[in-house]
């Protein structure tokens, strides 16, 4: 018997995961991105889970919609990389800080 | 007669006008003859009209022409008084002023402000008439800041000497003092009278006598007193009684056409003036008579010993200006109200002459005016000499010229005087007379007596001055001599002044005077053997003798008496005190507000300080701006790990 | 207890690529670990029985999104060395920040809150139970607008992405329409008037 627990441990292993991948590829980019894939892949896991246990379709339906943002948001940040290594020929974080105030 | 006294009162100031904006278009001759003739069609007039006053009968004229606004249900209007008190001021002033203005065609023959000056003295007299001819306080302190207005001018008239600027300045901001106490003492009069009218506040000033007010919690004080104090600290200003006096000898900067018009004969009498068109309100206090006593005395004497020091020709009529100002302040006090109009109008006609004199001497002298380079000039200057010599003699009070009179019933009347500080004011004026005889005559003596101290090149030139200096001498000296003994009897015991000067019956030293007059002439026979003239006697020998038989002696007394002569020449301290307290005390303030409060303070602390702030903890937030991504992840997770934190806390509890 | 290995199969694989995803050098080998870790999560799904998402999981990311990820890792020349500093400097850090975050959030939807004795495991669906009938049904009545305005955001993502890589290059010559209809007679033909003849 599996229990809504174990899912959402599964979801909050994998959140953290993604946290510590945002800590030590601090200077990839390319991996940070993936890593909020993970994170939103989390969250996901949650809703479904919740959907699966309450009964409730809601929940898949609140997915469905993160599904897309995230594949919007990942599209148009691998587009701002393209136009940045084109620009900078590099795509290091470090050399992205012309915002410093 | 009210178009006539518009007359009188535009003319001047139309040939101010003119002369001032046009003069340069105009020329020389043109402007001195435009203000000569409107001041002489004024002085003209006021004979018409002091005429219809004083014998022809006809009645008091008191009429309001504008009214300038109104508010609270209370008129500001523009009118005339004319009354006795009026049109004797008129004419001396209209007169000296038209002698002056003759006289300073020869004086600033050379002067490349000739137009100006001109523009400026018509301006003065039509401020002058203005003053006295009102018939309310708001036009009397109009005129008054005119007056005060012109005087400014006209000391700083050679505005690129510095001394002159400095003059103008002391003048301006003493008298500033006086003006401040002038106008509390209108308000006082506006607040309790509820109007500025003369006649109104006059007629309810009586129901008010009683009256008291607390400025002070637990003070009760007489509303009359404070009135009139405050008004006479008016008085005290323009008239430059002790310790106001400071900025008249300064105003000798001035050229001394208006020393004499300005600073001798008429501004400086519109204090006196004033206190006797107050004499309604004066005669409620006592307390108020008794201050106006004892500051009179103060100044007439000790005043006087200051022209003893004095080597400034002008300096030494400028102290003697202050003592004569003492004296009619002295008989204000004892309510003598007409010996000081009296006194006034003598004192404008000789005061004058002396000055008028003396820029004569200056002009001979090539304006060379310490007394120390002077002597003989008697050959030199004959009608300077008789004219400054029958000025003198009037000054002294010598029987029969015109001060004698006016100056004996002051003395009289503190005598007779019952007021508290009587017997010092007595003491004071008598004294005066000794040392007003005394620095005169050294005047006389030092100019035009004895040997010529004077450098060869400028006895060389020395030539009695020409027509339109010497006319207005002998114009002048004329009152100066008979002036005294045609107005003694009905000025001072007549019933010349009728209602323009109240004197309750109390205070009528003068009515007692009045019951042992028995005409000029026997007051010159009683004058004869009365203590004034055997003093003024002795200040005539004392000076005879120390500086045309003994000029080695004064010296020889200064040294042995140092530290007195120290005091004279330092005139008290009252410049030195004024400087370093009021003055120094302003600045000192100033700057200390100027450094610690506007620019520590403000400046610095609060606006640049804010700023600075503001800066200071931008540049330690915009550290946190690093633009790098991750510190931006870090700060998110952060965040989220602190959210996280308060849920849980939230949950185990 | 053929869904608990089935899940605990699928739930480590998740993690295990996960963490490779984090740890790997290669950005691509990182790419290809992201799609493992989409495939296992596409399983757990299952499980749930959100069958439509987890098939469109696995047809829009692995096939779309993650092709897009291997094709700009592979098109931009990157060094990797740079990319993986302070690797090893942050690793700790990192997990410190992650076990505490795994701990509190471990607590929060342990056993004793989210266990079977608290909400128990639903009957699975009949067979007839249709996932992607239902969730249209839903999406398509109740959540009709929330969903057109996703189709405007992804059509915003689409022009945003052209509009932001789009290099015009100067050398094109093409001519505007709009200039094209605006010209007027006068910018085109010059009338000149001059003698027939050369003057003498």
């Amino acid at each position: 018997m599996l229990a809504l627990a174990d899912f959402l441990i599964v979801g909050a292993v994998l959140f953290c995961l993604s946290v510590a991948g945002i800590f030590i590829n601090r200077k990839n980019i390319i991996v940070l991105l993936m890593c909020i894939e993970l994170m939103l892949l989390a969250v996901n896991l949650n809703f479904i889970a919740f959907s699966h246990y309450n009964q409730d379709i809601s929940g898949q339906i609140f997915v469905f919609f993160i599904l897309t943002v995230a594949a919007a948001e990942s599209a148009i940040g691998l587009a701002i990389l393209v136009v940045l290594f084109r620009n900078r020929g590099s795509i290091n974080v470090d050399d992205i800080s012309t915002m410093r105030g | 007669m009210k178009d006539l006294c518009l007359l009188i009162v535009l003319a001047p100031l139309a040939a101010a006008v003119v002369a001032g904006l046009l003069g340069r278009a105009l020329g020389r001759s043109a402007a001195h003859w435009v203000t000569i003739l409107g001041v002489g069609l004024s002085f003209v007039l006021s004979c018409v009209v002091f005429r219809q006053i004083v014998f022809g009968g006809a009645p008091v004229l008191n009429v309001n022409l504008y009214t300038w606004l109104e508010t609270g249900g209370v008129p500001f209007e523009i009118g005339f008084l004319i009354d006795q008190l009026t049109v004797t001021m008129m004419v001396v002033v209209t007169f000296v002023s038209w002698m002056v203005h003759i006289y300073t065609v020869g004086y600033m023959h050379d002067d490349p402000g000739y137009q100006r000056f001109f523009s400026y003295i018509s301006l003065f007299t039509f401020s002058m008439l203005m003053l006295v001819m009102a018939n309310n306080f708001l036009q009397l302190f109009f005129g008054w800041e005119a007056v005060g207005l012109v005087s400014y001018l006209l000391i700083g008239f050679w505005f690129k000497r510095d001394s002159a600027i400095f003059a103008n300045l002391k003048a301006f901001l003493v008298n500033r003092v006086g003006d401040f106490g002038f106008l509390l003492g209108i308000a006082a009069v506006f607040m309790y009278f509820g109007n500025l009218d003369y006649a109104q506040v006059f007629e309810r000033a009586p129901s008010l006598a009683g009256q008291s007010i607390t400025v002070f919690p637990g003070h009760p004080w007489s509303l009359m007193t404070v009135t009139c104090l405050l008004l006479f600290i008016g008085a005290m200003g323009k008239s430059a009684q002790v310790p106001l006096h400071v900025w008249l000898p300064d105003s000798m900067e001035g050229p001394t056409p208006i020393s004499a018009l300005i600073h001798a004969a008429t501004m400086v009498t519109a204090g006196i003036f004033m206190v006797a068109r107050m004499s309604p309100l004066f005669e409620l206090s006592s307390t108020a008579l008794s201050v106006v006593l004892i500051i009179g005395a103060i100044t007439a004497f000790f005043m006087g010993l200051l022209g003893l020091v004095q080597n400034d020709i002008k300096r030494v009529v400028a102290y003697s200006t202050l003592s004569q100002l003492g004296y009619m302040t002295v008989a204000l006090g004892t309510s003598a109200y007409a010996a000081a109009i009296f006194h006034l109008v003598t004192h404008a006609f000789f005061k004058a002459l002396l000055f008028l004199a003396a820029g004569s001497v200056i002009m001979g002298m090539h304006h060379e005016q310490d007394m120390r380079k002077m002597g003989g000039l008697r050959r030199y200057l004959p009608i300077t000499y008789w004219t400054s010599l029958v000025g003198t003699l009037a000054l002294i009070g010598f029987p029969g010229f015109s001060g004698f009179f006016s100056k004996d019933a002051i003395i009289e009347a503190a005598a007779q005087s019952t007021l508290p500080g009587a017997h010092l004011a007595y003491l004071a004026v008598l004294g005066g007379v000794f040392v007003t005889a005394l620095y005169s005559f050294r005047l006389v003596f030092m100019v035009f007596h004895g040997e010529g101290r004077m450098d060869h090149h400028t006895r060389e030139h020395l030539h009695e001055s020409p027509a339109v200096v010497w006319v207005p001498l002998v114009a002048l000296a004329i009152p100066s001599v008979v002036a005294g003994a045609l107005g003694v009897g009905p000025l001072l015991f007549g019933d010349y002044f009728g209602g323009s000067i109240v004197v309750v019956p109390e205070h009528a030293v003068l009515a007692e005077m009045g019951e042992h007059f028995h005409g000029s002439w026997a007051t010159v026979v009683h004058g004869l053997q009365q203590a004034p003239f055997w003093l003024a006697m002795a200040g005539v020998f004392t000076a005879w003798f120390l500086y045309l038989k003994a000029p080695a002696l004064p010296a020889r007394i200064a040294d042995t008496f140092k530290p007195l002569h120290g005091l004279l020449v330092n005139k008290y301290g009252f410049d030195a005190f004024n400087n370093w307290f009021f003055a120094g005390g302003a600045r000192g303030t100033g700057g200390f507000l100027w450094r610690v409060g506007d620019e520590a303070l403000i400046d610095g602390l609060l606006v640049n300080g804010s700023a600075k702030f503001v800066g200071w903890w931008s540049g330690v937030l915009r550290n946190v701006q690093s633009g790098y991504l991750y510190h931006y992840a870090f700060a998110m997770i952060l965040g989220l790990l602190a959210l996280l934190g308060v849920f849980v806390h939230h949950l185990l509890n | 207890m053929v869904q608990q290995l089935v899940f605990y199969a699928f739930a480590a694989g998740l993690i295990f690529a996960a963490s490779m995803v984090i740890t790997v050098r290669n950005p691509v080998h990182a790419a290809l670990f992201l799609v493992v870790a989409f495939f296992a999560s596409a399983g757990l799904w299952l499980l749930l029985e959100a069958e439509f998402l987890a098939i469109a999981l696995v047809l829009v990311y692995v096939g779309a999104v993650m092709v897009l990820f291997l094709f700009v890792v592979m098109m931009l020349d990157i060094n990797i060395a740079v990319l993986r500093e302070g690797f090893a400097r942050y690793l700790p850090i990192a997990s410190g920040v992650a076990v505490l975050m795994l701990a509190a959030i471990g607590y929060v939807v342990g056993h004793q809150h989210f266990g079977l004795n608290r909400i128990s495991q639903p009957e699975a669906a009949a067979a007839s139970y249709n996932n992607t009938a239902v969730l249209g049904r839903v999406l398509y009545t109740q959540y009709v607008l929330p969903f057109e305005v996703a189709s405007v955001i992804l059509l915003v993502a689409i022009i945003a992405a052209i509009a932001l890589t789009l290099r015009t290059t100067r050398q094109t010559r093409a001519p505007h329409p709009g200039h094209q209809v605006q010209v007027m007679r006068g910018d085109r033909v010059r009338l000149v008037k001059m003698a027939a003849e050369k003057p003498e």
